[in-house]
């Protein structure tokens, strides 16, 4: 082995012990939690993770969470696909400071966003329900999906278009059965991103809900303060919730870079 | 080349609704506030410009201010020379290269508040593996709860750990675009690693670096959830990041117009970054 290698070795290391300590506490009991330190759990139990999903408030987080985060995908993808295609074939007036306005949404800190959100979606009755939370999101997914999209169909020459409309083919029809096919890689890329923008978002999730939308993250902050100090059960909550995050990863794995560049390398 | 079309407005119609509808109004709302007094009882009196003044003024901003300036700038100056390091060690082909990447993404997909928790559990000083490692290991006295010092370490060590995948990532992908030719080249021309890293990956690099600390300037810059977890803004007021003092303005004390003002001045300063990202990133366009 060659000391280069070394490094990323020891990166990995260093990013899986906070991640393997909160695996062993969730299989701790609190005893031993609190009876002092131990590097394995010694007596192994999974009541945490029983004790999650028996509980109705726990798993319904889990499910809330899902709802809100696959509605907020599709959503993100069907707006921003016809836009990113525009953006990427034509000229229009306008184009490179709709562009730029879409961007800065992307960079509006959500700390921002707050208040208003709360008031503006009270206003029109969406309070606590999955939906509020799934066109929040857009604020910031639709104009990354955008961006990724338009990336990825930059790339596709134009001639593609051209031939398929020399053939005959109609706009709708060029458009699903060519071309949504050659830039799969980036529809999965962006709706990769969406799910995992709007996964680890909790701010505004937490703000727009109260019981019935309420996502699991928002759970976790909830129960570790109400119900005093349970850290195992806080441990194992949080180790679900790496669960899906890590199942998305493994199907995108070849593209996490390249759309991380935007599309853009 | 592109081709002039005026009807490509329809494509873009349910993106420009959407956010708009997310954008527009709250941020109207938000001008609103912040040219009004309120005494409760949904009573608004006009204030002018007077909370801009206030806020622009005010000690406390200043602090917080600097405080996000530090914090940004520590990280990046951390991150960015970390993910170059271990982007140009990672192997370019074979097994371990999908099994590295996933790994390191790994920390990115995990929910903020997640992130403080499971930090906050690694930390504590009596029970945390890394808080008992140096108390009891190596009797390096570490509480994050009593020492400010103890408390920035963590939060900066703590965002190293979160984000350095996403520029390791990045500048990963721009060291692969690059053709092996070009390393054949410089090895008939007998070039030092040094060479080649500072006139073949470096240029190749330049796109995703760009992207790389604009994307950590804005993120960091806007952090508020994981500092936030972990420390609650404390001890006392040392680790209260601009996000996390403006929603204690919003929602602690419901101080409306200066929250609001806050907000536009936090926005701007953001806007006119995201002006200078733009900009760069579209300059090599034609």
């Amino acid at each position: 082995m060659r000391p280069r290698s070394l490094v990323p070795l020891i990166y990995i290391l260093f990013l899986m012990l906070p991640i393997y300590w909160l695996l062993a506490m969730s299989f701790k009991t609190t005893n031993e939690i609190l009876g002092g330190f131990s590097l394995f759990p010694q007596e192994f139990t999974l009541e945490n993770y029983i004790a999650i999903f028996t509980d109705p408030t726990w798993y319904w987080g889990y499910i809330n969470s899902i709802i809100y985060v696959s509605l907020n995908t599709v959503i993100s993808l069907c707006a921003a696909l016809p836009a990113a295609y525009a953006f990427s074939r034509y000229r229009f007036m306008g184009d490179k400071h709709l562009f730029f306005w879409l961007l800065t949404n992307r960079m509006a800190p959500a700390a921002v966003f707050a208040l208003p959100f709360f008031q503006l979606y009270s206003a029109v009755g969406l309070f606590d329900t999955h939906l509020a939370v799934a066109l929040a999101h857009c604020l910031f997914n639709i104009p990354l999906a955008v961006w990724i999209l338009e990336g990825f169909m930059s790339g596709v020459p134009k001639e593609l278009d051209e031939t398929a409309y020399v053939d005959g083919y109609s706009f709708p029809r060029f458009f699903t059965t060519i071309f949504l096919p050659t830039i799969k890689a980036g529809v999965g890329v962006a709706a990769f991103f969406c799910f995992m923008f709007s996964w680890v978002e909790l701010l505004l999730a937490k703000t727009l809900t109260a019981v019935e939308a309420k996502p699991i993250a928002a759970t976790m902050t909830r129960t570790a303060s109400s119900a005093g100090y349970e850290l195992g059960l806080l441990a194992a909550a949080g180790v679900l919730t790496i669960i899906p995050g890590a199942i998305v990863i493994y199907f995108v794995r070849n593209y996490i870079a390249k759309g991380f560049a935007l599309g853009r390398v | 080349m592109k081709s002039e079309n005026p009807r490509a407005w329809l494509f873009v119609l349910p993106v420009l609704l959407l956010v708009a509808f997310n954008a527009l109004v709250p941020l109207m709302t938000v001008v609103n506030y912040s040219v009004q007094e309120t005494f409760g009882n949904n009573q608004f009196f006009w204030a002018g410009l007077r909370w801009f003044e206030e806020i622009l003024r005010s000690e406390r901003f200043h602090a917080a201010l600097g405080r996000q300036l530090l914090f940004t700038f520590t990280i990046l100056i951390i991150e960015i020379p970390l993910g170059i390091a271990i982007a140009l060690a990672m192997p370019r082909k074979g097994f371990w290269v999908p099994v590295c990447l996933v790994l390191m993404a790994l920390p990115l997909l995990i929910p903020w508040n997640v992130v403080g928790a499971m930090w906050n559990i690694f930390t504590l000083p009596d029970i945390g593996l890394l808080g008992w490692v140096l108390n009891n290991g190596l009797g390096i006295e570490y509480n994050m709860t009593t020492s400010p010092v103890a408390a920035w370490i963590t939060i900066i060590v703590m965002d190293v750990w979160h984000w350095t995948s996403l520029v390791v990532l990045l500048c990963y992908a721009g060291l692969v675009a690059i053709p092996d030719a070009y390393y054949q080249a410089a090895k008939i021309d007998g070039a030092s690693n040094w060479a080649v890293f500072r006139y073949i990956q470096l240029p190749k690099m330049k796109t995703v670096l760009t992207i790389a600390v604009l994307l950590r300037f804005m993120d960091s810059f806007n952090i508020y959830t994981e500092p936030f977890t972990l420390t609650g803004g404390g001890p006392g007021n040392s680790t209260t990041l601009l996000s996390i003092d403006l929603v204690k303005i919003a929602l602690g004390q419901f101080d409306l117009g200066p929250a609001a003002a806050m907000s536009l001045i936090y926005f701007a300063i953001t806007l006119a970054v995201s002006w200078l990202f733009y900009t760069l990133m579209t300059k090599d366009d034609p």
